[in-house]
């Protein structure tokens, strides 16, 4: 396993390029951070070099497309190309559009929940599953600071049924098979009043769209 | 016992009730507004004054502070809990003394959709703002909404999405008016986190509304312009 950044510094601060190495730059979410190191040292991509943004622009995408479009024009000169590790991930379509002004690529679907599992099985299931609350690894880790905090149940505890009263189960996507992190997510489940389910995705298209780089 | 603790709400007068309505709604004290708002009405203030001046007025403070990034989504749904239980008290009495209605409204999450928050806290200051509210919850598919808006043929209909994959819903709904030769007939709001004003526009909707007092102001605008329409 790759040695990994914080948690913690990823939700907030995000993590700087390498400068070392790589003719393309992935610009990601911080919450893909650990799974895109692990598959460049996997496959040894040494072309790649990767530098991401605050996690924490999942609870504010308004933030992601004016983030993504500076740190594009700070780091263009210095790569030959760069790919954008970002679904639309609840921007409105704003990220895409950012992109196509910019002529860099991003990843295809609506977030990290369907690409991890697949952005063809997503769009088939979603219809079947449209009342699940999705975690993936880092999410799982990072639930306190991402769900819990928030969304004031730590404070307010009485709120809970307000924001997930009409969800059934809490789906966790595993990207890495951590029995640790399975424990952890059931306990999420518990503390959202969910049932659970656990469904091995690995890193689903997120993979393929970096092998094709 | 902090100095709030020491408050006895039947103890002050009403511009210093109507006040601390405005602190207590902005903290999210339930029992406090139920409690204020019997005391008004024992004082003899119309329901509809009472829904007005203090929890309409009130509600107003949090919006504006929610926009200006001073309050969360949390402290708003406290604010709105404490005001739903002013409204219950307030909702039977506004039916019998007649009080002013601006207009009506059919509302409702999209298909595939189950969140309800924002769509909640635009019913609830739609209401308090004098407008009729049917609302149809969560998951609605085109044939629920045009059975609402046949049934209560309301001035609006509001539609809301949290998802990115279910925001283009709305413009199968609204195109579905427009084959039918329905689209016309109602003022069509939408609104939701994804949502912008550009993609209102792309899928047909009179307006994108950012946040619930954005939707008040807009309903009651669009419903004025209806009716200047309707009696020129």
């Amino acid at each position: 396993m790759t040695q990994l950044p914080d948690d913690n510094i990823l939700a907030q601060s995000g993590l700087a390029p390498t400068g070392k190495s790589g003719r393309i730059l992935l610009l990601a979410c911080g919450a893909l951070a650990r799974e895109i190191l692990d598959l460049i040292t996997l496959n040894n991509w040494s072309h790649m070099d990767l530098t991401c943004l605050p996690a924490i622009f999942h609870i504010h995408p308004e933030k992601i497309a004016p983030a993504v479009r500076e740190a594009v024009a700070k780091h263009r000169e210095t790569y030959d190309d760069i790919f954008v590790v970002y679904a639309d991930c609840g921007t409105g379509g704003q990220l895409q559009q950012t992109c196509d002004a910019l002529g860099v690529q991003m990843v295809a679907g609506p977030h990290c929940y369907s690409f991890f599992e697949g952005n063809d099985r997503f769009a088939e299931i979603s219809e079947d599953e449209f009342t699940a609350f999705y975690l993936t690894d880092f999410l799982v880790r990072q639930f306190d600071a991402f769900i819990i905090k928030p969304m004031g149940l730590d404070r307010h505890p009485e709120l809970r049924d307000m924001y997930f009263g009409n969800y059934e189960k809490l789906v966790y996507q595993a990207q890495t098979n951590d029995p640790a992190l399975t424990e952890k997510a059931k306990d999420c489940a518990d503390r959202l009043g969910l049932a659970f389910e656990r469904r091995f995705t690995g890193y689903g298209d997120m993979a393929k769209a970096l092998k094709a780089l | 016992m902090s100095e709030e603790d020491d408050i006895i709400l039947s103890e002050l007068n009403d511009e210093e009730l109507v006040q601390q309505m405005f602190d207590d709604l902005y903290d999210g004290l339930k029992d406090e507004i139920e409690e204020a708002v019997n005391i008004l009405l024992e004082r003899g203030w119309a329901p509809y004054r009472v829904l007005t001046e203090a929890l309409v007025g009130g509600m107003t403070i949090v919006g504006a502070d929610f926009r200006d990034g001073i309050l969360f989504v949390p402290e708003v749904l406290l604010a709105a809990g404490a005001m739903k239980g002013g409204m219950g008290i307030l909702k039977p009495l506004l039916a019998e003394t007649g009080a002013p209605r601006m207009g009506s409204m059919v509302i409702g999450t999209v298909k595939g959709d189950i969140h309800d928050i924002g769509k909640n806290l635009v019913a609830m200051m739609m209401e308090g703002a004098g407008f009729e509210v049917v609302d149809l919850g969560i998951n609605n598919a085109v044939e629920g909404y045009l059975e609402a808006l046949e049934e209560h043929k309301p001035d609006i209909l509001g539609m809301s999405a949290l998802l990115t994959t279910t925001m283009p819903y709305m413009k199968v709904v609204i195109d579905t008016l427009v084959e039918k030769g329905q689209r016309d007939d109602y003022i069509v709001l939408v609104g939701g986190a994804p949502l912008n004003e550009e993609f209102g526009k792309a899928i047909g909707a009179d307006a994108y509304c950012r946040d619930a007092a954005v939707a008040v102001e807009t309903a009651k605008e669009w419903v004025a312009r209806k009716h200047n329409q309707m009696s020129a």
